[in-house]
């Protein structure tokens, strides 16, 4: 998985400045659309920490996205005054943190397609657990009160006509500095060697690295940001259901990260925009909304093997990458040779 | 509850399983033989119910619209293999899911155009349309009972296929060595083309078999696909003996959990999954391979 270089980084600031400045030139309908849109480009983020960085798949993701809304509702008094942010937003990455780390030192025991599915088996028990008890308000969800912006007696409240476009600069300062710190993070030791387990976990384990913890520090710190999209979403919409911590927005999440391009820590951003434009633009043009989004994910899958973020509108000629190697089958055992010394 | 009433709860969980198994074990051939996570399964299993909506409605019944989706699944998988899935053997099982869940919408839309989005009920046959008694006060639907036969007969011509003849022997090497068999001068490519297409008529029929029972609606597919894999998983990946008694057992936990139990049923199916994972991390007949 690569981060972008400084042109990719001066594109994606500009998406970020234009979508800011939506409010201007949008109607509110489009400000909520777009809000919408970056919690789920937040969501899809959080699972390439696993994805793309360790390369773990989890269909059970979506759990701690529900967690992180339902935070919101658990710390909400009947009839009281609506908690802060100040104290709501790091509760709900804590949940989805401590969840995570539940579910992950189980499923971490398992692999490839297996994690795929103990993670699925982890995350429907959770999503059982909000719909058929009474512990989160109910199978058919409930309205709730949304934090406020404030710290103790300090309250900014919202006009009633400004709060889509808060509400949007908001998710997007979320996304911005969830993006930036991931950044951060890939270029540090910690990030270096999710991509070497990724790349190769024998050697990383044999050079000395505990795996596990590494992938379970991943798993963590992906499941506190799940978390935090979560948040966002209870934020958002005002509204949370059972349906959030389901297997199928998982795999919308999935879905949005291989559309986007899973090489790439920008590849879910593009690809949970990319989606939702689809969607609302396939809405105008026909009622076959489910004809227009298929025919193009099966053109994407077709002829672009990397996803959206493997486009390139110009390619710089002194740094141009390698052509990607022809996909090849995965063999069943390490073939590397004894007696070759790795020069790295 | 009673005995009576406990005989008929394991005779609806029987039957659910074995429809299961004629998801999933297309599923885990499939799988085992090709290395493709087909999400798409379940709308085929969806079309097939479907065809049987659509030749009730013509006034035709089962003995149509079972052959029609035996035949055209067999097509229809056949298709779908050598213009799309051929290409993605050697793809990331990523790749795999966006091209499948591209078709997941794509069948829909096409479900959608053709039959609606409402509900439909679907009759039982007429000359199905009666209950045996099984005890005191209890009866059973014959349709219900010729349904878990047809299933048992399906299995036990599919153990014979892959145990007994010529062709079963090559698809079960193709699951364990597939460069072997290329190198035995056997053609790769047919065995392909037959796992696909019968796997697709299994599904096709298994929804055309569970329509009058379950009635037919937009994405019936889903429910059936994900408990389809958790059948896969728990009796190993590519085994079609550990699917089949790893569908009777799920079909059994979740007939029976959503009876006595009285919260939290739902997860029973889920529970039990994990719990094999971690005891077996590769399924109850699953080999070392992951």
């Amino acid at each position: 998985m690569i981060v972008a270089g400084r042109g990719g980084h001066l594109a994606l600031a500009a998406l970020a400045l234009a979508i800011a400045a939506l409010p201007w030139f949008g109607s509110s309908y489009h400000v909520g659309f777009v809000a919408t849109a970056l919690v789920a480009a937040l969501f899809a983020l959080s699972l390439q920490v696993l994805v793309g960085a360790v390369g773990m798949v989890s269909l059970g993701h979506a759990a701690l996205f529900g967690v992180g809304a339902y935070v919101v509702w658990f710390l909400t008094p009947t009839g009281g005054p609506a908690p802060s942010i100040v104290l709501t937003l790091p509760t709900a990455a804590l949940a989805g943190g401590l969840v995570a780390l539940a579910i992950g030192g189980l499923a971490l025991r398992t692999k490839g397609f297996f994690f795929l599915m103990t993670t699925l088996a982890f995350g429907q028990m959770v999503f059982f657990l909000f719909h058929d008890t009474p512990l989160g308000g109910g199978a058919d969800g409930v309205f709730i009160t949304r934090p406020a912006l404030g710290v103790f007696d300090w309250v900014w409240e919202v006009p009633r006509r400004q709060r889509p476009s808060v509400l949007l600069w908001i998710d997007l300062g979320v996304l911005v500095a969830a993006y930036a710190g991931l950044a951060w993070l890939m270029r540090t030791l910690f990030g270096r060697a999710l991509l070497g387990i990724r790349a190769n976990e024998h050697r990383m384990a044999a050079l000395g690295l505990p795996t596990l913890r590494y992938k379970l520090s991943a798993f963590v710190l992906g499941g506190a940001l799940a978390g935090v999209a979560g948040h966002q979403w209870a934020m958002t919409e005002a509204f949370v259901s059972p349906e959030l911590l389901g297997w199928h927005r998982s795999a919308l999440a999935l879905l949005a990260i291989v559309l986007g391009g899973v090489g790439a820590l920008h590849g879910p951003i593009l690809g949970a925009l990319a989606f939702a434009v689809l969607g609302e633009v396939a809405g105008l043009v026909t009622e076959r909304q489910h004809l227009v989004e298929g025919a193009v994910i099966l053109f994407v899958v077709l002829v672009l093997p990397r996803g959206l973020a493997g486009l390139r509108l110009w390619r710089p000629l002194a740094h141009a990458p390698a052509p990607a190697p022809a996909p090849t089958p995965v063999p069943i055992a390490d073939p590397a040779p004894a007696a070759v010394v790795d020069p790295a | 509850m009673t005995g009576a009433g406990l005989l008929v709860q394991v005779l609806n969980g029987l039957q659910y399983g074995l429809l299961l198994f004629l998801i999933s074990s297309g599923l885990t051939l499939i799988f085992g033989v090709l290395g493709v996570i087909n999400l798409a399964h379940g709308s085929l299993f969806m079309v097939g119910a479907y065809v049987t909506f659509l030749v009730a409605k013509a006034g035709a019944g089962l003995w149509l619209s079972l052959p029609l989706a035996l035949v055209g699944g067999t097509a229809l998988g056949v298709v779908l293999e050598r213009v799309l899935f051929r290409r993605f053997y050697h793809r990331e099982h990523l790749d795999q899911v966006l091209l499948t869940f591209a078709l997941i919408l794509l069948f829909e839309e096409g479900r959608s155009f053709i039959a609606g989005n409402d509900f439909h009920s679907v009759p039982v046959p007429a000359s199905l349309d009666w209950s045996v008694p099984v005890a005191a006060g209890f009866s059973y639907s014959a349709y219900r009972l010729a349904v878990l036969a047809a299933c048992l007969v399906v299995a036990a011509l599919m153990f014979w296929t892959i145990e007994r003849t010529r062709a079963g022997s090559a698809i079960r090497a193709a699951a364990e060595k597939p460069e072997m068999v290329d190198l035995l001068g056997m053609d790769a490519r047919r065995i392909h083309m037959l796992v696909f297409g019968a796997g697709t008529a299994l599904a096709m029929l298994g929804g055309a078999l569970a329509a009058p029972l379950y009635s037919v609606y937009p994405g019936m597919g889903d429910g059936f696909l994900i408990i389809s894999f958790v059948v896969v998983v728990v009796g190993g990946l590519g085994s079609v003996a550990g699917a089949f008694w790893a569908a009777l057992l799920v079909g059994l936990v979740d007939t029976l959990s959503k009876v006595l139990l009285p919260v939290g049923a739902g997860a029973a199916v889920y529970v039990l999954m994990a719990v094999v994972l971690l005891w077996r991390p590769t399924g109850l007949f699953g080999g070392a391979r992951a």
